[in-house]
Parts: C-alpha cells; structure tokens; sequence
C-alpha cells in the first residue's frame, strides 16, 4: 500500500512575517523557509505506516517553486522513498493545489493521502477536505491518532468540544493535527542518503490544470500593533486597576 | 440576495459562535439556514433573529455531521444561495471547504470583516497580517471568525421550517463516537472571561490551581499547545493559530510564554492580564497588565482578593 505526503515550503514558524511595503503581501525574500510543521508530522505518521509494515512506500509531492525541492529533500531525509515537484507559481491556492493532487493520485494510486491540518502562512485548513471533495473519498480531519484495521482507517479528530472517532474506508485522506506524534529529525547520513533518492518534477501546466488564483489579493496590511501596558507590583493593584480602570470585573 | 448559513450544534445547543455567522450572514443579505439532528434544533433555529427560513435535514444518515454527506446535500442546495457561510470552528472547517469542492469554488476561511459582497479581509501567518481578499468565483464560501461578529440573537425570529430529503453521497465514512469535555464552564469561544494556564501550571494536577479563580470569575479555561501537549487539559482547551480564537473581555495568561501561535487566539482581547515569572517573556508586550511572579502565589492571592 501506498501513502502519499503533500508537503508545502512556508516561511518557518520561528520567524515573525513581515508585510511588505506596498501591501502586496508578506515578504518571502531572503527569508528562511522550512516545512510546514503540520506536513512533517503528515510525514512522520506515513513513514511510521511504512516502518510497521503497514504501508510499503511513502511518496511526497510539493506544489510550487523549484526552491520546493530542499523541502521534499528534507521529507526524504525523514524517511520517504521519492518525491514528486509540481512546478508553479509560489503558494498557490489550496483549489489549484487539490486539483494537482487529485491528478496524481490519479497517476500513483496511493491508499492513503496524509495532509497537513493546515498550511502555517495561508491558514486556510481547506486543501485536504477539498482533495477529498474532488475524489469522493472519506476524511479523517484533524487526526490525532489514525490505526489501520480490516482495510478501514480509524481516525480519532480533535473537534470543538473533545475528540470524535471516525472509521474510513480506503482508499482516504487524513489531515494531520498538532499531537498525531512527534516528527524525527533527520539524522546526517539520512540526510545524505536523502540526496539521492528519485525526485521527478513536472509543470503544473503539464497536467492540465487550471492554476488562475480566484481570490486576488487587494491588501494586505499589519494588523492594529497591540501597546504594552505596565507591570504591577502587587495583587492588590492588579485587582484595583481590573476593577476600577478596565472595569472588567 | 440569500446566504446559506451551516448551523452547528453540540448537546442539543446551537453553538454561539453559529450564531455569529448568522449575524455575519445578515451584512449578506436574507438568511436560511441548514440544521441537522432532531426537531428540536430546527425549532431554536426557527427563533434566532434574522433568520428566514430553516432547511431541517432530518435524515439519519446526517446525525453526526458527517462531511461526506452533509458536503453533498449542500452542494445540491447551492442553486438557492450566493453565499455559503458557517462558522470557523472543526465542523464549519470540516464540511465548508469539501463542499467547495464539489461547486469548483475556492472558499475564504477565517472572515473577519465583510467589505462588500464579493471582497472579505481574513487573518493569515497568524494573524500577523491581514489580506483583504476579493473573489471572483460566481458563489462564496466562508467561514465566520465568532469573535469578529456580535452573535445574532438566539430569540426574536419566527422562520419557516422546511425538512429536506436525504441526498445519495459515497459511502465511505462512518461514525464511530465522541468523547465531549464535560465542564460547567461557559464555551471558551464566547466566554466573557478566559483564564488560561501554560507550561507554568507544571502538571495536570496543578493546573487546577486556575479552578477556584476560573470560579469566582465564571470563566472559561483555556491552555497554550504546551499544557496541552503535556496532557494537563484537553485539545479542546487549546487557544492559538490552531487552537481556538478568543477575544474575551478579560483573558489572564498564567505560565504562557506568548508564543506568537499563541497571541494569534487572544490578542483581539479587550483586556489582557498576563502572570509570569520571567520579566522578558513576550506576554509581557501585549498584556495591559502584568505581574510578574510565580503563579503558585499570585493564584491564590487574586482568589482572596476577588472573594473579598
Ligand atoms: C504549527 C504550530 C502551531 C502551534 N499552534 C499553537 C497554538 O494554537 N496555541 C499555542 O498556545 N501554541 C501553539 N504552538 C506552540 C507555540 O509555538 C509555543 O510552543 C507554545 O505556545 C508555548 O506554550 P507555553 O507558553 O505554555 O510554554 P513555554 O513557552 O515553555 O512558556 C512557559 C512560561 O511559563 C513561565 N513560568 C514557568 N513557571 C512559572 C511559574 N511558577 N509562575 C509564573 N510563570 C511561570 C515561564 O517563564 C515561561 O514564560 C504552535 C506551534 C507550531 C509549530
Ligand atoms: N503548495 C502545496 N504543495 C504541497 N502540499 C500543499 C500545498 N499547499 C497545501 N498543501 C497541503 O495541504 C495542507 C493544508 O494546506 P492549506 O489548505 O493551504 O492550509 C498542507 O499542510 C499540505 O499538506
């Protein structure tokens, strides 16, 4: 069986985002890019699949830049077998990004596609459900623990008022939560061997997808910088100001 | 113009933060909106002010909100509707987005601000910038940030009731059962008062330390990734990029570094209070008031005082 690992390249999630100048966005040059922290623990949990014996390849997709490839390389290192680059424009919206990868499962026929819950710098958390949508496939969201018994995926969801227990049939997709496990760091010589493990790129446009964005950006601003207020030195103080100067209790 | 509005619900309750995307709705124009489950939802549903009209989907197999089925009944009412609206939480994130696929639409999650019919700001790289956003697909699908949209109100309305058919969808998913927190506290997403714990609580144990101040408060708990992760309380406690959003009228961090993946759920509060022992935590630069001490004392002391 055959997992497949859709992986984005975003600006690392120690880094405070800067806007641009001209509010045209937030500024991606010269700064430094990782993994999206929800697709290495999409990785993670592929690889463990695949370490059990339940899953017998792990193959990682990015759609974007050809700097996307340091991202797959990194993936390999964590332990996938290869890796596919769908060129394109940078981040593209989680629409054209379904679109691609419902082309490739297509192609590669994996049982399982784990996602990430969400991409740390469009927060848009939708790319998974919609890959699901465009394939009439069942969807384990939010996963924070998945177990593959009697051919079904059994996914346990992190929801709005405790954990909901799902069961799918195969093939599905699953979108990662923060406490699905642990990522590993990729050791050197994984990290070597990383590099030459097969990565195929292909153009977007090869596969016959539509890419035009349909939401444009008109703006994008800072929001309202939030002022430090004062440090108290006693309870008693802390109690007054609620009280009497915010009010609000 | 008509929106569409997916009405979640928990426990029989229709969920305030639904309530809010029903406001959100009405800047759109007449509202309708879907519920599952029994009788009784459709009936509080038919109450809410605004609100026209309610499609009841009765049917079992939409008992569980499950997305697969439930993105296939939507997608069959789309015709009616130019927006598609619920709220930002696990189910509106869950169903809206699949349901976009199915109509070949790119949905606009996290709304904030409704600028026109067409064009909508959202909060992106957690909340460290805002994208005001304009789409040219022929509907829209949103989800609705509560803590941007006073919640309509749960009374005052009188709409019709409408119980709609079953609609055929793959068969793929099945509900297996729900484990739901079991508090008294008032929903974290709507709380006047959130009193949240991190890293600093120590331990599950001692993390009921927030108890008897979260008591005399009337407010809800909340936690960083950190206590969560250390399993002192449950995900659902969760404030942040990926937790839950809150803008409280008074949010208190105890033992909260402030993480920026933790500012982007609380620091749309209207009063920070923030209780730390390091003088340098970051907390500190949006708190209106802090305190800088071990919590273990300061806790109690604010208990005494608030009880006095
Ligand atoms: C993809 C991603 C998503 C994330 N999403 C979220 C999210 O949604 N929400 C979230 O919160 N985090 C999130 N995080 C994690 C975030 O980056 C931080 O790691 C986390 O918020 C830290 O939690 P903390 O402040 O409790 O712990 P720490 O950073 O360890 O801080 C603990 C604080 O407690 C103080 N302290 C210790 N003992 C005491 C005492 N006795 N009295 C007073 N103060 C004390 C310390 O001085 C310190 O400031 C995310 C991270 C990633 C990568
Ligand atoms: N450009 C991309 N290339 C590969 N995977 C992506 C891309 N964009 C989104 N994804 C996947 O979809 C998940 C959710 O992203 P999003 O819907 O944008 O929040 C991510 O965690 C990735 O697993």
């Amino acid at each position: 069986m055959k997992i497949l690992v859709p992986v984005k390249r975003v600006v690392d999630y120690n880094i405070k985002p800067r806007v641009k100048a001209d509010g045209s966005g937030v500024e991606t040059a010269g700064v430094k890019m990782s993994m999206n922290p929800f697709d290495e623990i999409a990785v993670e949990e592929a690889v463990r699949l695949r370490e059990k014996g339940a899953a017998s390849e792990v193959v990682v997709v990015s759609v974007g830049v050809q700097q996307a490839q340091d991202t797959l390389r990194t993936a390999m290192a964590m332990g996938a077998d290869r890796a596919i680059l769908v060129l394109s424009d940078e981040s593209p919206e989680p629409l054209a990004v379904a679109k691609v990868l419902k082309k490739l499962v297509e192609k590669e026929e994996p049982s399982l596609v784990i996602l990430g819950k969400q991409a740390i710098d469009d927060d848009m958390n939708a790319t998974g459900q919609m890959l699901a949508g465009f394939l009439g496939w069942g969807q384990g969201t939010f996963a924070s623990k998945v177990e593959l018994v009697d051919g079904r995926a059994r996914v346990s969801r992190e929801v709005d008022g405790g954990t909901e227990e799902v069961s799918l049939s195969l093939p599905a997709i699953i979108t990662a939560d923060l406490r699905l496990n642990e990522p590993r760091y990729a050791s050197l010589p994984n990290i070597m061997k990383a590099k030459k493990k097969p990565l195929e790129t292909v153009q977007a446009a090869d596969l016959g997808v539509d890419m035009t964005p349909r939401l444009s950006v008109v703006s994008v601003a800072e929001p309202a910088e939030r002022k430090a207020g004062i440090k108290l030195d006693s309870v008693a103080e802390l109690v007054e100001k609620l009280r009497n100067e915010a009010k609000v209790i | 113009m008509t929106a569409l509005v997916l009405l979640d619900h928990e426990g029989g309750q229709i969920r305030k933060a639904a309530l809010s995307a029903v406001a959100a709705a009405t800047k759109l124009g007449d509202v309708h909106v879907l519920v599952t489950g029994d009788a009784a939802v459709a009936q509080a549903a038919a109450s809410i002010a605004g609100v026209g009209k309610v499609l009841h989907a009765a049917d079992a197999r939409y008992a569980h909100d499950l997305a697969e089925p439930l993105a296939a009944l939507v997608a069959s009412l789309a015709g009616g509707y130019d927006h598609i609206v619920a709220a930002a939480g696990a189910f509106g994130k869950n169903v809206l987005p699949r349901t976009a696929a199915l109509l070949d639409v790119q949905p606009i999650p996290d709304v904030i601000s409704i600028e026109s019919a067409d064009t909508f700001v959202r909060p992106i790289y957690a909340g460290n910038a805002l994208a005001t956003v304009r789409s040219s697909d022929a509907k829209k699908l949103l989800t609705i940030r509560s803590a941007a949209f006073d919640p309509a109100p749960a009374e005052g309305g009188s709409a019709t009731i409408e119980t709609l058919p079953g609609v055929d969808s793959p068969d793929v998913s099945r509900f297996e059962g729900v484990q739901l927190s079991t508090s008294d506290r008032p929903e974290l997403e709507s709380a006047r008062v959130v009193v949240s714990g991190g890293r600093g609580m120590q331990s599950e144990e001692k993390f009921h330390t927030l108890d008897p101040l979260a008591d005399v408060l009337g407010a809800a708990l909340g936690a960083s990734r950190a206590a969560v992760d250390s399993g002192f309380v449950p995900n659902e406690c969760q404030v942040g990029q990926t937790g839950k959003i809150v803008a409280p009228d008074l949010y208190m961090a105890f033992g909260i570094s402030g993480a920026i993946q933790h500012l982007a759920g609380m620091k749309d509060s209207r009063v920070i209070v923030a209780v730390n022992k390091d003088p340098d935590a970051p907390i500190f630069q949006v708190a209106d008031y802090g305190v800088v001490g071990d919590l273990f004392e300061v806790v109690p002391q604010l208990v005494d005082a608030l009880k006095k």
